[in-house]
């Protein structure tokens, strides 16, 4: 880790004021659980490291807007804790998929959702492309946790939000604020995730100086919801796929639905295919597990990771399950 | 042992133990639970130096430039040592590079953080040379043989007995298979490494994390060009060895090195990464094997082919002990090595049996999948054949199976593979293997000594790496002396106490248990003569007991008061591995397992995991039943999750952390259960070692599990949701 | 206040990019504090500390220590290094292993995560504080007494993380445990007797 300054702002103008001096070379520590990892790799070398955790509004959940507007700071234990959650199972189904209390009690939402990939050619310091002289390493080389979607560009990494899923299909916003002391925007979450195609871009829209300073979810409005984190080891793991399903069910059918992967693209993806066949649908094992079919008809696997299509078809299938009540989590 | 009066020195007979046999807790668990007591990596002494490391990023590679001047400028750079072994800073001739991680530079610094700002400044290039590390590829190896001129395959050899040929003639059931186990880094918690002071320039303090206390002081003295009696290793906690730490290595005379020049204690413990490529790995092996039965499940031949790496440095799976307990009339056998660029294999928790284990009884397994008939059956029925040399453990592994079935319910359970039948996506299936190992007592010696108030010390140049060592010898001299544990003081991990053989291969608790028996028993025998002059009773109606000297049973006068009797100064008697009466040799085991498998997203959990094991005498069944239980999770861990992975293009281990080279945490071990096999015949062979045998079943009994469970062999370990899921597809299962 | 935000340290800093964030609070603040004089205010926190080495005042099990600190040092390399609390263990440079687990303000935090200058004035509890003498908690009780240790290098960390569990969760049931717990590794296999020991604990209230 090389050494950087250390700022402490306690707003949200005090932090984008500390941010933007030399904001290419200031990032922002929350819960620490990937950064500090990050920076003693010497993947991320800072100037700057601006400490956002003592910004009392970010910690806030509050009604708003028709919605919720949870603060970035809230840990996966305030999802887990905090009751005005639970009405958003898939969320607290995600927060509860993590299997350690030190990092449930340390992660934020917007950490996660910022969280950089876990490409092991990334955290081995071949940059978020993992180019070796032109070559994609997850293509030459091992593949196996790599990207079964969205992989046509240089980007074969996947996405590493736990979180994201669930809050894409819940059609949650992200509330951006910086880099100017007035500036802040709702962007909807399904837009707040890029596929980089240079070495110099990032994993979401998010430019120098500005930060993710709240969530904000939609009025719950009677639809139900479900998240299936496929996980090797019960104890703390990444999923090797992972979906979240939400559905409107009016008169026992599907009336709306919205079915988002994660792990297994650059970004979140939402998948159209599966929600059209569930509409008009009853949910059983069959219509689920044809929505899974559907979710991974279009899959582009690598060579190494074509087990990844049927992963992410059982966890879509077990995510609309769930949403509908027709299975737990678990094996 | 005690109806056998010739014998010099025995155990008591087994219904007078007070502590011998029973669950006693480990005397050093308060110290580790509350965070006291202090390992290698833990010693702070003032003005410490932290070191860290610069490593090959290349798989093969000459150093085209190295320049360490930039980071001797760093202010808090205090020094910085090339190793010899990378590259002669004297001539600037570059050594091979042959792996990932392979230690260049180390440096000193005030603190760990400035000691890495001078590894970044380091500049360094690497001419690449052509690597090989797809150690599953036999065909790949020999075509890159031949393209390059380097070697990449060894032969290990073959031989043959009987006749393989005809007997698979006559066979009514032909099974030809291919199975394999991925090598895994031994991943020790505490890294390798030590911390090094100097006591001006002829003497070195070491405080080393190994198995090997009483053998690395001269592996220092050499090198460095000191007399042995100049360097004092301590090792009183290691945070894991596995048979990884028998050596001081090139980064502890690193280490002592940068403490001469700087003359400042420095620290050097291997980063994560690191420990995971160059401080050990056990070998993979794979396997291509015919197996062959009669009608009756009779098994008559056997031929096979098994590879897998030796690294750079040799140390694979040999040719011998395969098939693995079991061997067969008619069997063919051939071994080879593949060389490749990854980081040394070093001894392993029972090396090889694990593999060995897994290669064979898989088969043996899918041989009784294709015979119909219930793999129980077919092992049991197969008893017979097993291996010369421990064929006389028949009746027990029989016992053995036995049990463990009961304990499992394994023939309500059982179903044919992959006919469990159940709802839904999640399959269950029953596994089983056998294991065995020599054990047997370690060389070891100690001075114990009896002080006239009364109260015991010990002190031998052993080393506690968690098993118990400690307990068992407190237990040893409390029980023989009649007293509480807390009476005793067992003194170790320091090179200056009476030697004692390195911690590896399930023979340090006969080592030392037996050696503190005999200490104790000669240490008595001279009190109870006092006691019997001052007393006016006879010697050979003496017991010690409850605190108190005994005569036929009552009271003669307390222990304090007897060893009053030695007078002035302390009794003191040495003690020595005694095999004769003590200890024996030869364990064996039985696991059975029963597991739950998704089909559709590949992933396996433990339900039931049950272990009967025998190792002779036990002096405390508590820390043996941990034993058998980290061997069985140890087990679980590169059944279904560990491995290494090695990237062919780049030739880098991919996974040299602890999210990607997965270990099972407490949610993964499901419900364990563990039998001590120990009637009176095992009581009366005496002590034998533990820790190598319960890890070696597990592989094997979890992938036939997987098979019965899902009616599909997933060949290769780990036993991972994408080999899972491939090997369903393969089948048409999925 | 310009002197106070550069206390100990070496590099540089536009005081305008300081001042012109703080606005009416800082100001506030420096009213507060002016009156203690330099010695006061040296010690309390800024907005922007350099990169160089400075104070950090940490408070680990009821007491306080000054250490002179660069802000790259993590909490685990300060308590280890420079206070010589060395029960908290490193073992990953990932940190996921759960073996330097310690309690700040009541919660188990990965003490590699935390940079010390990020904790001041926060109370940290490390395995150290979890015992006096021969008075020990409870978790390390239990611990002992179902074997949860072998070569003991996982068990602080495996303490610490019992014993914030158990403040949360007194009565967790079996599958609790083993999803809260899942955050520590132990090599050697002791997870049955952790397992044992906290179940064990739970069916009294958590200890």
């Amino acid at each position: 880790m090389k050494s950087f300054e250390f700022a402490n702002p306690q707003s949200e103008s005090e932090a984008l004021e500390l941010m933007n001096e030399n904001p290419e070379q200031t990032v922002v520590l929350a819960g620490g659980t990937d950064l500090i990892s990050l920076m003693q790799a010497d993947i991320i070398r800072p100037d700057r490291v601006v400490d956002i955790k003592n910004i009392d509004s970010m910690h806030d959940v509050q009604e708003a807007d028709g919605g919720l507007m949870v603060g970035a700071l809230n840990t996966l234990e305030d999802v887990l804790d905090n009751s005005r959650f639970a009405d958003y199972a898939s969320v607290v189904q995600a927060a509860d998929a993590v299997h350690a209390i030190q990092i449930q009690s340390s992660g934020t939402i917007a950490g996660d959702l910022c969280h950089l990939p876990n490409c092991w050619y990334y955290r081995n310091g071949y940059g978020l492309l993992a180019l070796d002289n032109g070559t994609s390493l997850p293509e030459a080389g091992d593949g196996r946790y790599h990207a079964i979607f969205g992989n046509s560009g240089p980007a074969k990494f996947v996405s590493a939000s736990r979180f994201a899923p669930a809050l894409i299909a819940w059609g949650a916003k992200v509330r951006i604020i910086g880099p100017g002391p007035d500036e802040a925007e709702m962007l909807p979450l399904e837009y707040f995730y890029t596929t980089p195609r240079t070495q110099r871009q990032g994993t979401t829209v998010l430019k120098p100086g500005q930060i993710v300073s709240h969530i904000w979810l939609p009025k719950p409005g009677g639809a139900v919801s479900g998240n299936y984190d496929v996980l090797q080891l019960e104890g703390l793991d990444w999923p090797l796929a992972s979906a979240a399903a939400t559905l409107t069910i009016s008169g026992g059918r599907v009336s709306e639905a919205r079915i988002v992967m994660g792990h297994v693209a650059p970004t979140p993806w939402v998948s159209h295919d599966a929600a059209t066949a569930l509409l008009g649908k009853t949910i059983t094992e069959q219509t689920a597990q044809a929505a899974g079919d559907a979710a991974v008809s279009r899959a582009t696997p690598l060579k190494d990771n074509g087990y990844k299509v049927q992963i992410a078809r059982a966890a879509v299938k077990r995510a609309i399950l769930r949403a509908a009540g027709l299975c737990e989590g678990g094996l | 042992m005690a109806d056998e009066p010739n014998l010099e020195y025995f155990w008591p007979p087994r219904e007078e133990n007070v502590l011998i046999g029973k669950d006693i807790q480990r005397i050093d668990g308060i110290a580790k639970a509350t965070g006291r007591a202090k390992y290698s990596s833990d010693i702070n002494t003032p003005g410490t130096l932290f070191a860290k490391l610069l490593t090959s990023n290349q798989a093969a590679a000459k150093i085209k430039m190295l320049n360490i001047e930039p980071a001797k400028k760093v202010p808090g750079v205090r020094a910085v040592y090339v190793f010899p072994s990378a590259y002669d800073i004297a001539t600037g001739e570059s050594k091979e590079i042959r792996w990932d991680g392979a230690p260049i530079v180390a440096v000193a610094a005030d603190r760990p953080e400035i000691a890495a700002d001078g590894v970044r400044a380091i500049e360094i290039e690497y001419e690449p040379l052509p690597f090989f590390v797809d150690e599953e590829d036999l065909a790949g190896a020999e075509k890159a043989q031949e393209e390059t001129g380097i070697e990449r395959v060894k032969s290990l050899g073959d031989n043959t007995e009987g006749d393989v040929e005809s007997a698979l003639s006559e066979a009514a059931v032909v099974h030809k298979g291919y199975y394999g186990i991925h090598t895994i880094s031994h991943c020790c918690l505490e890294p390798h490494g030590s911390h090094c002071e100097w006591d001006g320039n002829d003497k070195l303090e070491v405080h080393l994390s190994t198995q090997n206390v009483s053998g690395t002081p001269g592996q220092f003295a050499g090198p460095l060009g000191l007399e042995q009696t100049a360097v004092h290793v301590q090792g009183h906690y290691e945070g894991g060895g596995f048979g990884s730490k028998f050596a001081a290595d090139e980064w502890d005379l690193a280490c002592a090195e940068m403490a001469k020049t700087t003359g400042k204690p420095v620290r050097l413990m291997l980063d994560r990464a690191t420990e995971l490529k160059i401080a050990g790995t056990r070998p993979s092996g794979f396997i291509d094997v015919t197996i062959a039965a009669d009608a009756e499940g009779n098994i008559i031949a056997w031929d096979s082919h098994h590879w897998g790496t030796s690294g750079m440095a040799g140390g694979t799976v040999t040719l011998g002990k395969i098939p693995y307990v079991f061997d067969f009339a008619n069997r063919n056998r051939k071994a080879t090595g593949l060389v490749c660029n990854t980081g040394p294999n070093r001894a392993w928790r029972a090396p090889p049996h694990p593999q060995l284990c897994a290669l064979t009884m898989t088969a043996m397994d899918d041989l009784a999948a294709k015979l119909e008939m219930d793999s129980y059956d077919l092992f049991m029925k197969n008893l017979p054949n097993v291996s010369k040399g421990i064929d006389d453990r028949i009746d027990v592994y029989a016992e053995q199976m036995k049990i463990a079935a009961e304990m499992i319910d394994w023939k309500a359970k059982w179903h044919p593979h992959g006919k469990g039948g159940g709802e839904g996506a999640v399959k269950r299936g029953l596994g089983m293997a056998l294991h065995t190992w020599g054990g047997g007592a370690g060389p070891c010696t100690c001075l114990l000594k009896v002080h006239p108030d009364g109260s015991v010390e010990t002190f031998l140049g052993s080393q506690d790496l968690g098993t118990g060592t400690r307990t068992v010898i407190a237990i040893v001299m409390a029980e023989t002396f009649g007293l509480t544990l807390d009476d005793v003081k067992v003194n170790l991990g320091s090179s200056r106490y009476p030697k004692s053989g390195a911690s590896g291969g399930s023979i340090t608790v006969g080592g030392v248990s037996s050696t503190h028996r005999m200490a104790a028993q000669k240490a008595l025998r001279q009190i109870f003569n006092l006691v019997a002059a001052k007393y006016d009773v006879k010697a050979d109606t003496l017991a010690a007991k409850g605190g108190q000297i005994l005569s036929d049973g009552k009271p003669v006068c307390s222990w304090k008061q007897a060893a009053g009797l030695v007078g002035p100064m302390p009794l003191e008697v040495q003690g020595e591995t005694t095999r004769e009466g003590l200890t024996s040799a030869t364990v064996g085991g039985v696991q059975m397992v029963e597991v739950s498998v998704n089909t559709e997203t590949g992933v396996i959990r433990i339900n039931d995991f049950v272990c009967v094991q025998d190792c002779g005498l036990i002096i405390d069944e508590l820390t043996a039943r941990s034993q058998v239980l980290g061997g069985m999770i140890m087990g679980i861990s590169y059944a279904l999750t560990e491995e290494r992975i090695m990237d062919s293009h780049t030739g880098r281990y991919l996974n040299a952390d602890l999210e990607n080279y997965k270990l099972p945490r407490i949610g993964d071990i499901g419900n364990l259960r563990v039998k001590m096999y120990q009637p009176a015949s095992e009581y009366n062979r005496g002590v034998v070692g533990l820790g190598e045998p319960p890890v070696i079943s597990p592989g094997a009994a979890i992938s036939n599990a997987v098979a019965n469970a899902t009616g599909v062999r997933v060949p290769v370990l780990p036993l991972t949701p994408q080999r899972v899921l491939d090997a369903l597809q393969k089948g048409g299962a999925a | 206040m310009k002197d106070r935000q550069h206390a100990g340290g070496n590099t540089t800093v536009s005081r305008r990019a300081f001042l012109q964030g703080s606005g009416a609070a800082m100001a506030a603040t420096a009213i507060a504090t002016g009156a203690n004089e330099a010695v006061a205010e040296a010690e309390k926190p800024s907005r922007l500390r350099s990169a160089g080495p400075q104070k950090v005042v940490l408070t680990v099990n009821g007491k306080q220590h000054t250490l002179m600190l660069e802000p790259r040092v993590t909490l685990l390399e300060a308590l280890r290094n420079d206070l010589n609390l060395t029960g908290a263990k490193e073992v990953g440079n990932v940190s996921n292993d759960g073996a330097d687990t310690v309690i700040i303000d009541g919660k188990p935090v990965f003490a590699s995560t935390r940079l010390a200058i990020e904790v001041e004035g926060k109370n940290i509890t490390t395995v150290e504080g979890l015992s006096e003498g021969k008075n020990v908690d409870e978790v390390i009780t239990a611990f002992v007494k179902h074997d949860a240790t072998q070569c003991g290098y996982c068990t602080p960390g495996f303490v610490v993380a019992v014993r914030a569990f158990l403040n949360k969760n007194p009565g967790a049931n079996l599958e609790q445990i083993r999803k809260g717990l899942g955050g520590n590794i132990c090599r050697c296999g002791t997870y049955a007797g952790v397992t044992d020991a906290a179940v064990e604990l739970c069916k009294q209230g958590g200890a």
